[in-house]
């Protein structure tokens, strides 16, 4: 098959590059695209991509596969590969650092933005806050987040609005803690995504949905952050 | 010679798993000027892939649960050579610190009465005379490590923590009293390389089951904590003792949670048979997991196993129903349709032992501190160096861990060394500076591959150090081929010293790290070799064909690797908890 990477070292590539590789898959596997990385980077070893649990839950590999965004590691060739051919991109949006590794700062920087953290000022019980199978269930579709910033780099207002817009990711794991019965933030919280670009850029696109590797629906979790808004503003 | 740029702090914590971020929060919160160094961005550590639990006797489950129950559980499991006092301040200190993960916002699963939910795992018991299955591991679904890391992240960036994120630890640096005064580390975005120096360092670094060609490990746990460790001259504790998890899915090495088994799926032989009826005929599915390793490999070696090439079994969990399997287990549901191409609500997963935790490690004592053991049984404490986590041999797991038990040990323990830390800074701790020719001296390593004109490639000799490993030194080991495997590792290991590096650029060059990571688990395995050879006794994980039986009389006690000259000791096992009666060695069944 045909393998296009793109190809970018800072100090010796005055510009990014498409770099195409043809490679015989050892016995016709359907490997994952990971293990086809891992392929190439023996015969290149200067080929530079993130990678740790290679399970789909650490979030490091996520890179844009034949146009879509997704984790290396979970995505086999046969989901992907078109015409016996891949293109292998960044993330897009972000700055490269080298082929297909990506700068986060600002993903990273929208995260911190929505607090993400419980908030509870009332003094803690000496065992844990109760909480009901029903509250608990609130988190479920939202915790699970990887932070492998999919989402956020399909999402064409993060793209325009990288800076004031916080990102399906950010805002899934804001309405996380809103959604917490743990939590007495709420108010707060609120305050601070109140403004025309943090949580009102979003025009329900859905790329974010479609690309999340978790199958987690961050225009979901952003309509009811409106909501909430709307209910805070009456 | 250039002289490197100087980072300073008070602590600094090498790794940003669990334990490494616990140890971090810590230091943060006590004020100290502190950095966690990590080479992938903490949330992308290894425990992210722990699923079912965190053991503790929180009595949600059992309103009657006793820690001490799960002291001795855990003093079974480790088959004797667990430090009890250790042991009993983890069971005890437990609770409260899985009630502040909670305080924290891990999101653990619920009962009706809106406590944590609690599920049964493997070896746990209602105390020494009530074999009864308890159910004992907190969990938040299948996600328990996930949530738990996301947390301590979380709360972390609430604290204020400095983060070195994608920063690699190569090397300790010691002064001239033979104290840890801070480590070399690469900034691998821009390739700097710089000093970073601390009155405190604490190996926070994970395990090394990437020394195995089939583990669940990531590919990131690569022992850079023991590597380093062993390269400063620091002994290494029971490095013969490797759990090797029953459940990875066949061929991918994915984990399968011991909480599939928990909440009542099974294992099956080709013959449909639930074979561990006749090997633990009480715990049956829910012994220890080496227990359940072995009985595995011997079904697959009695002809039994499952597949074309009956070379693993089934683990059966269709009958749980598809609303348990995508409540309680979803996790497992997604990463068994991918990796496995089977679904558990219609059909079994294949499954095999699979190389999973570092029992051994660098030995501490409860506050972190590392410990030098010399020959004679004794030991000194090193300044400056602390370890916590599954770096550290503390020692709660011993010859076995049981499951649920890394993510207690990883919250414990971390707080444990930050809290040790503080107090030492409190009390005035100073060292003294490192002086140039002690920095150049952790340099040594990487100015050498820096300089590398010529060698063997770094995949070429990993897959090699692993195929060898997964061959003489797995599950069952004996005498002579272990012999044959260590004079293959000392063939790896000229290689391994005279690695080519072709690209030496400098922006996140990930051929640079892997290599120095190939050399990290070139350290790990030949201790875990030299001392699985010497170990002669079956005990917990270290099974041998040859010495089939545990052996009390010779060999109730760690082993001592010296990497000085590459000699095997032994240190005594603690049997003097401060609260209750210690648990003697008995026979161990389930």
């Amino acid at each position: 098959m045909l393998v296009s990477v793109y190809r970018y070292n800072p100090e010796t590539d005055d510009a990014p590059y498409m770099q195409d590789i043809h490679i015989d898959i050892p016995g016709g596997k359907d490997i994952m695209v990971l293990d086809l990385l891992h392929l190439l980077k023996e015969k290149d070893t200067s080929l530079g991509y993130r990678r740790s649990c290679r399970e789909g839950v650490c979030g490091s590999d996520g890179m844009n596969m034949n146009g879509k965004n997704g984790l290396a590691c979970i995505t086999p060739l046969s989901a992907v590969v078109v015409d016996d051919k891949l293109v292998i991109r960044p993330l897009p949006g972000l700055p490269v650092i080298r082929d297909v590794v990506v700068d986060m700062s600002q993903f990273y920087k929208q995260y911190e933005k929505i607090k993400p953290f419980l908030i509870n000022d009332t003094p803690a019980p000496t065992m844990e806050r109760l909480q009901s199978p029903a509250e608990r269930a609130e988190l479920d579709g939202l915790y699970e987040c990887i932070l492998c910033a999919c989402c956020t780099t399909a999402c064409p207002s993060f793209w325009w609005n990288p800076d004031k817009f916080i990102g399906p990711s950010g805002l899934l794991q804001a309405y996380r803690f809103l959604a917490d019965s743990r939590d007495t933030a709420t108010h707060e919280r609120l305050s601070e995504l109140d403004d025309p670009f943090s949580v009102f850029r979003c025009h329900g696109i859905m790329n974010c949905v479609s690309v999340c590797p978790k199958g987690l629906n961050p225009t979901k979790a952003i309509g009811k952050i409106r909501n909430m808004l709307l209910q805070q503003a009456t | 010679m250039n002289e490197l740029r100087t980072l300073t702090f008070d602590a600094i914590v090498v790794g940003g798993g669990g334990a490494g971020m616990r140890a971090a929060l810590q230091l943060a919160q006590s004020g100290l000027n502190t950095a966690c160094v990590t080479k992938v961005f903490p949330t992308r550590s290894h425990t992210v892939s722990a699923q079912g639990g965190i053991t503790c006797a929180i009595a949600s489950a059992d309103p009657d649960d006793d820690w001490r129950w799960h002291m001795y559980d855990t003093v079974k499991g480790s088959d004797y050579i667990g430090d009890q006092d250790a042991i009993e301040y983890m069971c005890s200190v437990g609770p409260q610190a899985v009630f502040e993960l909670d305080h924290m916002g891990l999101p653990f699963s619920r009962t009706e009465t809106g406590r944590i939910y609690q599920r049964p795992f493997g070896g746990q018991s209602k105390g020494p005379d009530n074999p009864t299955q308890a159910a004992r591991t907190c969990a938040a679904a299948d996600r328990t490590g996930h949530a738990l890391l996301h947390t301590l992240y979380q709360a972390n960036l609430k604290a204020g923590t400095t983060f070195l994120n994608e920063w690699f630890a190569v090397d300790l640096v010691k002064n001239e009293d033979g104290a840890v005064v801070g480590c070399i580390a690469i900034c691998i975005e821009t390739g700097e390389t710089v000093y970073i120096k601390a009155k405190a360092t604490v190996l926070a670094t994970g395990g090394a089951g990437r020394i195995f060609a089939s583990t669940t490990n990531a590919l990131i746990n690569t022992g850079d904590g023991m590597g380093m460790s062993l390269r400063a001259g620091v002994p290494a504790q029971d490095m013969e003792m490797w759990q090797f998890h029953p459940t990875g899915i066949a061929g991918a090495g994915t984990l399968v949670t011991e909480g599939c088994r928990g909440e009542g799926g099974y294992l099956i032989n080709k013959d449909g048979e639930r074979f561990m009826e006749r090997y633990a005929p009480n715990s049956k599915d829910l012994a220890g997991r080496d227990v359940v390793a072995r009985s595995m490999i011997l079904e697959i070696l009695g002809g039994r196993g499952c597949g074309p090439n009956g070379d693993y079994v089934y683990l059966k969990l269709d009958h749980l129903g598809e609303e348990v399997l995508l409540s309680r287990l979803p996790g497992i549901c997604e990463l068994s349709k991918t990796f496995a191409h089977a679904d558990p609500v219609k059909e079994p997963i294949p499954v095999v032992p699979t190389c999973h935790y570092q029992m051994g490690g660098v030995a501490t004592n409860i506050g972190g501190q590392a410990l030098f053991p010399d020959k004679d049984g004794g030991h000194t404490i090193i300044d400056g160096l602390f370890a916590c986590g599954e770096v550290a041999c503390v020692s709660v797991h011993g010859a076995n861990r049981l499951g649920g038990n890394s993510l207690l040990d990883l919250v414990v323990f971390g707080r444990a060394a930050g809290i040790q830390i503080e107090k030492q800074m409190r009390e005035g701790y100073e060292a003294k500076d490192a002086s140039e020719a002690d920095i150049q001296r952790a340099m040594t390593r990487l100015n050498r591959l820096n300089g590398s004109s010529e060698g063997t490639a770094v995949a070429e000799v990993r897959k090699e150090l692993q195929a060898t490993m997964q061959l003489y030194f797995g599950v069952f080991r004996d005498g002579e081929s272990m012999q044959k495997g260590l004079k293959l590792l000392g063939e790896i290991r000229e290689k391994v010293e005279n690695l080519y590096l072709d690209d030496k650029s400098h922006a996140f060059n990930t051929a640079r790290i892997e290599a120095l990571e190939l050399q990290n688990l070139m350290e790990v395995a030949e201790a875990t070799a030299i001392a699985a050879e010497v170990r002669k006794e079956s005990r917990g994980a270290h099974a041998r064909n040859d010495f089939a039986d545990r052996d009390d009389e010779n060999w109730l006690c760690h082993s001592v690797f010296f990497p000085a000259d590459k000699t095997v000791g032994k240190r005594a096992v603690n049997f003097a908890p401060k609260t209750v009666e210690p648990f003697p060695p008995k026979i161990r069944t389930y």
